[in-house]
C-alpha cells in the first residue's frame, strides 16, 4: 500500500494556516446569516403581505439554487456586469451569509411560531411594545427551541465552506489540494484536512450541547 | 369607567358578540357568567383590545379606545389582565416576571421595581418563591404570580379571564382569596368565571351572557335567587 505520511510533514504548517482562513470566513458568514436571517424571519411572521412576500421570495431563491452556483455568480458573474474585481473573502462571505440567512430565517420563523401565543397576549396585555416583546420575551424562548436546528445549520455551513476552494480562497480544503498536487500524493493531505474538519465540527457540536444545557436551566 | 355601546365582534361569518351595551363604574366588581361559547371571554378581551371589535364603541375613562387614533399600548398600561392559563414568562424567575413590565413599559428604576414586585409577591403569599422559575410552581402559585405581575403595572382596571378554570380544585381557593382581597382595595374588576359562589359573594353585579348577548344583569342576590329570564334559570339549574 502506497501510504507515507512523513512526506506531508513539511506541509503541515501550510495546511494548518487554512484553519484560520476557514474559521474566519465561516464565523463572519454565520454572524451575517444570523442577523439577516433574524430580520427575514421577522418579516415572514408579519401579517402585511408586502413585508412577508419579499422575504419568502428571497428564501425561495437561495434555497432553490445550488450554493456553488450562488458562489460562482457572486464571484465571477456579477463582477463582469460592474467591471469590479471582487476579493475572494468578500465573495465567500456574501455567498455563504446570504445562503445561510435563507435557512436560518426558516428555522427562526418556525421557532417563533412555536412559542405559545399566550406569551404574546400576556406581553401585549402588559402594554409591552413590539420590539421589547420580541427581544425579551419571544426570541429568548424561540432561541431555546431552535438551538439544535441552528447548530445543525452552522455545522453544515462549516463543512460546506470547503466549496470556497473552487474560487481560490486559501482555506483548509484548498491548501490540502495544493499540497496534494505538489506531492502527487492526495490521500495523506486530504485525510489530514478531513481530520481537522472533523475536530472543528466536534468542538462546534460540544459548544452547541453546552449552550443547550445552559438554556434548559429554567426547565 | 368602562362603557360599551353596541359592541359587536364577528369572526368571519360567526358573530360572537351582538351589540353589547353596558357600563361598569369605578370600583365595581362585575362577574360575567354564562355557558361556554356565549362570548364572555371575547367581551373581556375586547376591553383591552386583545380582540379588535368589529363594530361599536368602547370608552374607558372617558376616552374612546375604539378610535383608530388610540395607541393600544397606552390603553393597556392601565388595564391588567389575568389569563386562564397564566402565561407567565417561563424563561424569567418569578421576581423577573413581576418587575419586567414596570421597568420596560414604565421605565421604572430597577430598585423601585424590585421593591414593588417583592411587596406584591408577599401580598399574594409567594415571598419565598421569588427566585423560582414558573415551572417549579403549582397552578395556584402561578396564577397568583400572574395577578402580581398585572398589579405591578398599577392598573386601574383588572380583567380576569376564567382565572381558576385551569386549576386543580384544591388550588382554587388560594387564587380566589387573593382576588377577594383585591376587591377590598377598590379596584375595578371584571371577572369571567364559572365560580358561582365567588360571583355571588364578591361581585357587585352579575352579567349573564348567552349567544353573544347580555341576557340579564343585576345584583347577585337577585340574579341567583330570582333570575328574570328563562335562559338564566336554565343555566343556574345546571350549575348550582
Amino acid at each position: 500500500m502506497n501510504l507515507d505520511f512523513s512526506q506531508i510533514v513539511p506541509s503541515i504548517p501550510f495546511i494548518l494556516e487554512g484553519i484560520g482562513a476557514t474559521l474566519k470566513f465561516v464565523s463572519v458568514s454565520i454572524m451575517f446569516g444570523l442577523v439577516l436571517g433574524t430580520i427575514l424571519a421577522l418579516f415572514k411572521i408579519s401579517n402585511k403581505k408586502w413585508i412577508k412576500l419579499p422575504a419568502d421570495i428571497y428564501t425561495s431563491i437561495f434555497r432553490g439554487t445550488p450554493l456553488i452556483l450562488q458562489l460562482m455568480i457572486i464571484h465571477y458573474a456579477i463582477p463582469q456586469l460592474f467591471e469590479y474585481d471582487i476579493p475572494v473573502f468578500l465573495s465567500a462571505v456574501l455567498a455563504f451569509g446570504l445562503n445561510s440567512a435563507a435557512y436560518v430565517s426558516e428555522i427562526i420563523r418556525a421557532g417563533i411560531m412555536a412559542v405559545d401565543k399566550g406569551q404574546i397576549e400576556a406581553a401585549e396585555a402588559l402594554g409591552v411594545g413590539y420590539k421589547p416583546m420580541m427581544m425579551n420575551i419571544i426570541l429568548p424562548q424561540a432561541t431555546k427551541n431552535i438551538l439544535p436546528a441552528l447548530m445543525n445549520e452552522f455545522i453544515t455551513l462549516t463543512k460546506e465552506s470547503a466549496l470556497v476552494s473552487t474560487i481560490g480562497y486559501m482555506d483548509l480544503m484548498r491548501r490540502a489540494e495544493i499540497v496534494g498536487a505538489q506531492l502527487y500524493r492526495n490521500f495523506e493531505p486530504l485525510l489530514f484536512a478531513g481530520i481537522i474538519y472533523w475536530v472543528m465540527i466536534f468542538i462546534l457540536t460540544n459548544i452547541g450541547n453546552w449552550l443547550e444545557r445552559r438554556m434548559r436551566k429554567s426547565d | 369607567m368602562i362603557k360599551t355601546i353596541d359592541l359587536t365582534k364577528t369572526f368571519g361569518e360567526h358573530t360572537v358578540l351582538r351589540e353589547i351595551t353596558t357600563t361598569i363604574d369605578q370600583g365595581e366588581v362585575v362577574a360575567i357568567i354564562g355557558p361556554s361559547g356565549s362570548g364572555k371571554s371575547t367581551l373581556l378581551r375586547c376591553l383591552n383590545l386583545l380582540e379588535n371589535p368589529s363594530q361599536g364603541y368602547i370608552w374607558i375613562k372617558n376616552r374612546e379606545i375604539t378610535s383608530p387614533k388610540v395607541k393600544k399600548v397606552e390603553i393597556r398600561k392601565d388595564i391588567g389582565m389575568v389569563f386562564q392559563h397564566f402565561h407567565l414568562f417561563p424563561h424569567m424567575t418569578v421576581l423577573e416576571n413581576v418587575m419586567y413590565a414596570p421597568i420596560k413599559v414604565k421605565n421604572m428604576k430597577k430598585e423601585l421595581a424590585v421593591k414593588i414586585a417583592k411587596g406584591l409577591l408577599a401580598k399574594v403569599g409567594l415571598k419565598d418563591k421569588i427566585d423560582a422559575y414558573p415551572n417549579r410552581l403549582s397552578g395556584g402559585q402561578k396564577q397568583r404570580v400572574a395577578i402580581a405581575r398585572a398589579l405591578a403595572m398599577e392598573p386601574e382596571i383588572m380583567l380576569f379571564d376564567e382565572p381558576t378554570s385551569a386549576l386543580d380544585p384544591e388550588m382554587v381557593k388560594e387564587v380566589l382569596d387573593v382576588m377577594k382581597d383585591l376587591t377590598q382595595t377598590g379596584m375595578t374588576m371584571v371577572v369571567v368565571t364559572h365560580e358561582m359562589n365567588f360571583a355571588r359573594e364578591v361581585a357587585d353585579r352579575i352579567i349573564f351572557m348567552d349567544e353573544g348577548k347580555i341576557m340579564e344583569e343585576g345584583n347577585p342576590k337577585e340574579f341567583f335567587t330570582n333570575p328574570k329570564t328563562k335562559r338564566a334559570e336554565d343555566f343556574l339549574s345546571k350549575v348550582l
